[in-house]
């Protein structure tokens, strides 16, 4: 009940926000930031509670929905959705936040679509029916079509309609994965012998039953390829990334918030709870070692980081050079997961966690600085570190983390993907630590271009950051100094089910040895 | 097989003798009525609608769940899937007939005639939802072409409109023709014009060698060209949009919808009846010929569509690629499983009922743009979301609807139709099919953009009635909510052919 209520609470908020008068502008903020607030409050409570057995009802529902089909309308939690609920939760009132004051026309459409947003990415991470999962995946993409194409910059159609048909692409060869998996979800040794279903621990069940049309190799490789892309273009996985720089740089500062910090994580997600746990037999195939196709998925991992740091160092727009190193960090979620591995995917994990948190943080912090300044040239600016000494601070804490300085969070999670990986795939995780060069390159080269050196004297005037801003950016940091120190806070939620999860891919990797 | 004779067959036929009635009435109160503005024509035709959606109602109880009977020697059945049909295709006459009284293009003084014309069109769809005999389906074919061919020239004063109509007769006349000299072949094959005689008859010609596999290859094709003209498939597809653009914009509402839907029930029962036997569908291999028709008046349909920049003639294009998917439901009459086959029909009906309420949605926030912004061109959506924010919201939801993004009723239906092709092991299909889902989204998104993204330059707001946004109110809720209830399932797979 409480998941249910947690996923509708924000869809009650826009239609409340829809009824409001649209001069009064205050009040819609308020009202959203309230309806952003519920959830969080409920994921803090699930956080406190995770633990207690006797709670775990609270967290699922499950009822017939589309008899038809025998769709249902099945939501569950475990540690690798709650910890991705607690971070949709947490940057939802954050992103509000941010929009206070820097969207200028039509705030209660934005926050009405923001809030419709919300609810379909927590729907998305609580689904545990496949179809359902689909549905939720696809609701994120019109309020975000709009987000982007109503309140972007400059080329924001051009992006908005880009980020919608390449998502879309994606999603329909999901939409076929999901529907061979449907129509086979019955069939055992060539007899139809249950009813179909779209019920994902059932189907996770089945297809590890002997015999079951769900478990055959050839059957699971196409249906991951299908479910593969439809995430990759998501994550996005090279070469399906080229929406991500365009869309990021024309959304407002909390869309790109939300783009980074969550949506991404949806792809990845879907990785986890989809290809690896569903169809372990398509997950070796493409990670056994052998081969081309054995490696290809840590290629990939390894492609992003590399190919994504390179490009970040290139580029002179910043929020830009962030989107590009948001591609090169989600290599690292890619790596730690094709090494299937218990290390590799603990790092994968966190690593979606930490990056939710420290890419939210670099984006809220170009916003800020584009805000004053209206542009995002790192070349334009210059010295800004005695202008702005907090703004500064909390900058440099961002970039820390974000290149993987050991004691801040970024740096636990992209150690233990690469742990994981050279166990696996030793000579792509070695070739892979360049992306961490790379990476500490353009961030320092960055914070020398606009912190250090003599302060621009067009911007002698900046206003240091505000209060509002500062308190954006405050829980983002705190969680990357504390998970940095003491990532078990984390870890000792997914722990159980990445043991279990990796136990099944390693056994059929044996398997098939 | 039991016949009812004519008199017995009377009562059964009540629905489509009270439209003919009710259309000499129009023509006939048109007389009297004084008012060349008056509504009261439109309003008569509506009470002719509902008298015989009552009629319908209860020969359908009278008839009990699962019956047919077979009217007049067999010319015409009534059935579950005629009963469907008929209240679907009325439901669409009642709602060109609410269009066109708002509608400001019309000619006011053509009335009469024109709301007769209606009531007579969807007398000619009701028997082509339920012909049994070769005959017959060619009489309703041709009563539906020929009052279409007067309803698209109806804007008397626009070249545009009279080019549509003499478009439509040119073609109209050679399909016909064709689709005739088609069924004269069968006919000559068999000795018989019941369909159900037909489908006996075939199996047992074929396997003696009286006739070829290839004669009747020869006829089916020659019929499909009739049928495909009225559904606009490829290749008989080049007049629907001059036409659609050239008619008044209720009418092409009216023909994308409801002569759609007719030109499908048309089809399913044909096939069904007549060529339903697996080993006939076997021999001929119409299979692979329906797919591939299919495939590409999908895929036409969506390309062409891309650069318009008439909203109607898009529409015109989208509703092309609309018979494009739904032709897919129909390459599954070839499936030897007569499960598959259920599911086909099945998700023929559903996306029909989905098609219904979004794309009459959406025709009618063009009557109402057409109005207001007199034009027809994407330039008139612009800034829409500011100056009229319900229709700009309604009309998003009928065009996303229309691409297939959840949870709209378009998903649902292309979800349906999609797993039944799938379960037909026909993954190349669907493959191309969900393609033309994505490119479609970027000619549907175009609207949206204007209506949204972009402003106007003139920014004063539109007023609409109270009566407007009820009846925008109808087609949007039911967008919204079909796919996320389960009875339009359970419905759709009740209704299946004999």
């Amino acid at each position: 009940m409480l998941l249910s209520l947690m996923i509708f609470v924000p869809l009650l908020g826009m239609i409340v926000v829809l009824l409001l008068p649209r001069e009064s502008e205050e009040l819609i903020k308020r009202v959203t930031l309230a309806f952003t607030l519920i959830p969080l409050i409920l994921a803090v409570y699930l956080y406190i509670t995770h633990n207690q057995p006797d709670l775990e009802h609270l967290w699922k529902q499950n009822v017939p929905w589309i008899a038809t089909f025998n769709i249902q309308y099945h939501v569950g939690i475990d540690g690798l959705s709650a910890i991705l609920i607690l971070l949709t939760a947490l940057l939802g009132p954050i992103c509000v936040l941010a929009s206070w004051r820097n969207i200028e026309k039509g705030i209660k459409a934005y926050m009405a679509l923001f809030l419709l947003l919300e609810t379909g990415m927590l729907g998305f991470f609580a689904a545990l029916d496949l179809f359902l999962f689909f549905v939720f995946f696809e609701l994120t993409l019109l309020p975000m079509y709009f987000l982007i194409g109503v309140w972007g910059g400059p080329r924001r159609e051009y992006a908005a309609i880009k980020f919608f048909l390449y998502t879309l692409f994606g999603s329909v060869l999901m939409l076929v994965a999901i529907i061979a998996v449907y129509l086979n979800s019955n069939v055992i040794n060539g007899i139809a012998a249950e009813a179909r279903t779209f019920d994902i621990p059932t189907l996770i069940e089945r297809a590890a039953t002997e015999g079951h049309a769900l478990a055959n190799g050839t059957f699971q490789m196409w249906v991951f390829l299908g479910f593969f892309i439809g995430f990759a273009v998501k994550v996005p996985i090279f070469p399906f990334h080229t929406w991500l720089p365009d869309a990021h740089v024309e959304a407002p500062t909390a869309i790109s918030v939300i783009l980074a910090g969550v949506l991404l994580k949806m792809g990845t997600y879907g990785l986890v709870r989809i290809n690896m746990d569903m169809l372990p037999e398509g997950m070796a195939f493409f990670t056994n070692g052998a081969g081309f196709w054995g490696n290809s998925l840590a290629l990939l991992g390894f492609i992003n980081i590399v190919y994504g740091s390179f490009c970040a160092l290139a580029q002179t727009d910043f929020k830009k050079l962030v989107a590009y190193s948001s591609i090169g960090h989600m290599g690292f979620v890619i790596l730690g997961l094709a090494a299937g591995n218990e290390v590799g995917v603990t790092g994968a994990i966190l690593q979606m966690f930490n990056h939710g948190v420290i890419s939210a943080m670099l984006f809220l912090l170009v916003g800020v600085l584009y805000d004053r300044a209206h542009h995002r040239e790192i070349n334009g600016f210059g010295g800004l570190g005695n202008r702005m000494p907090i703004y500064t601070g909390i900058t440099t804490l961002a970039f820390m983390a974000s290149l993987g300085l050991p004691g801040l969070s970024g740096f636990i999670g992209e150690a233990f993907s690469l742990l994981g990986a050279y166990e696996r795939f030793p000579t792509l995780a070695i070739l892979s630590t360049i992306g961490i060069v790379v990476g500490a390159a353009y961030f320092l080269w960055t914070l020398q271009r606009v912190f250090l050196g003599t302060l621009n004297p067009k911007y002698e005037a900046l206003p240091e950051i505000n209060r509002r801003e500062i308190l954006t950016l405050v829980p983002l940091g705190i969680l990357t100094i504390v998970l940095g120190i003491w990532p078990h806070f984390a870890i000792e939620m997914f722990s159980e089910s990445v043991v279990e999860l990796t136990t099944k891919i390693m056994g059929t990797l044996q398997a098939n040895l | 097989m039991d016949y009812l004779e004519n008199i017995e067959s009377l009562a059964y036929f009540s629905p489509e003798i009270l439209l003919v009635v009710f259309a000499a009435a129009v023509i006939i109160l048109d007389l009297v009525v004084k008012n060349r503005e008056s509504e009261k024509v439109a309003y008569l035709a509506l009470v002719g609608l509902g008298c015989s959606l009552v009629a319908i109602i209860i020969t359908h109880s009278a008839l009990g769940t699962n019956e047919s009977k077979n009217l007049f020697w067999g010319m015409i059945r009534l059935d579950g899937f005629a009963v469907f049909f008929k209240i679907l295709l009325l439901l669409a006459t009642a709602a060109t007939i609410l269009f066109s009284i708002r509608s400001e293009e019309l000619d006011v003084r053509l009335k009469g005639e024109y709301y007769a014309l209606l009531l007579a069109v969807t007398f000619g769809m009701f028997l082509m939802a339920s012909a049994t005999n070769l005959l017959m389906i060619f009489i309703a074919l041709e009563t539906v072409s020929l009052t279409s061919y007067i309803l698209a020239g109806f804007l008397t004063h626009s070249p545009r409109s009279s080019e549509a109509a003499f478009k439509y007769i040119t073609y109209g006349a050679v399909a016909s023709g064709t689709m005739l000299f088609g069924l004269s072949l069968i006919f000559g094959m068999v000795g018989t014009g019941d369909l159900t005689t037909i489908g006996q008859q075939l199996p047992v010609v074929l396997a003696s060698g009286e006739v070829t596999a290839l004669g009747v290859l020869i006829a089916i094709t020659f019929i499909l060209a009739g049928i495909g003209y009225k559904i606009a498939s490829v290749p008989f597809h080049m007049w629907s949009p001059d036409v659609y653009e050239g008619a008044p914009i209720p009418i092409t509402a009216f023909l994308s919808v409801a002569s759609k839907a007719a030109g499908f029930a048309l089809f399913l029962r044909f096939f069904f009846s007549g060529f339903g036997n697996s080993e006939v569908m076997q021999s001929i291999d119409l299979g692979l010929l329906l797919a591939i028709v299919s495939a590409l008046t999908m895929t036409i349909g969506n390309l062409a569509a891309l650069p318009q920049q008439n909203v109607k003639r898009l529409l015109a294009y989208s509703s092309i690629a609309h018979g494009g998917y739904l032709l897919m439901g129909a390459v599954l009459l070839t499936n030897g499983d007569a499960a598959i086959v259920n599911k086909g029909i099945g998700a023929i009906i559903f996306y029909l009922i989905v098609y219904f309420f979004m794309n009459l949605g959406a025709f009618y926030v063009v009557v109402l743009i057409a109005n207001e912004a007199g034009t027809e061109m994407i330039e008139g959506y612009r800034g829409l979301s500011s100056r009229a924010p319900l229709v700009a919201g309604a009309m998003a939801i009928f065009l996303f609807s229309l691409t297939g993004i959840p949870f709209l009723a378009g998903f649902f239906g292309k979800w349906v139709l999609f797993t039944a092709v799938i379960e037909g092991n026909l993954y190349w299909l669907a493959f191309v099919g969900l393609l033309n889902s994505v490119v479609s989204l970027y000619y549907y998104a175009r609207i949206v953009k204007a209506m949204y993204l972009e402003s106007a330059e003139d920014t004063e707001s539109f007023s609409f009635s109270k009566g407007t946004f009820a009846l925008l109110t109808v087609f949007v809720v039911p967008t919204l909510l079909i796919g996320l209830l389960n009875i339009f399932y359970s419905l759709s797979e009740k209704i299946t052919l004999q």
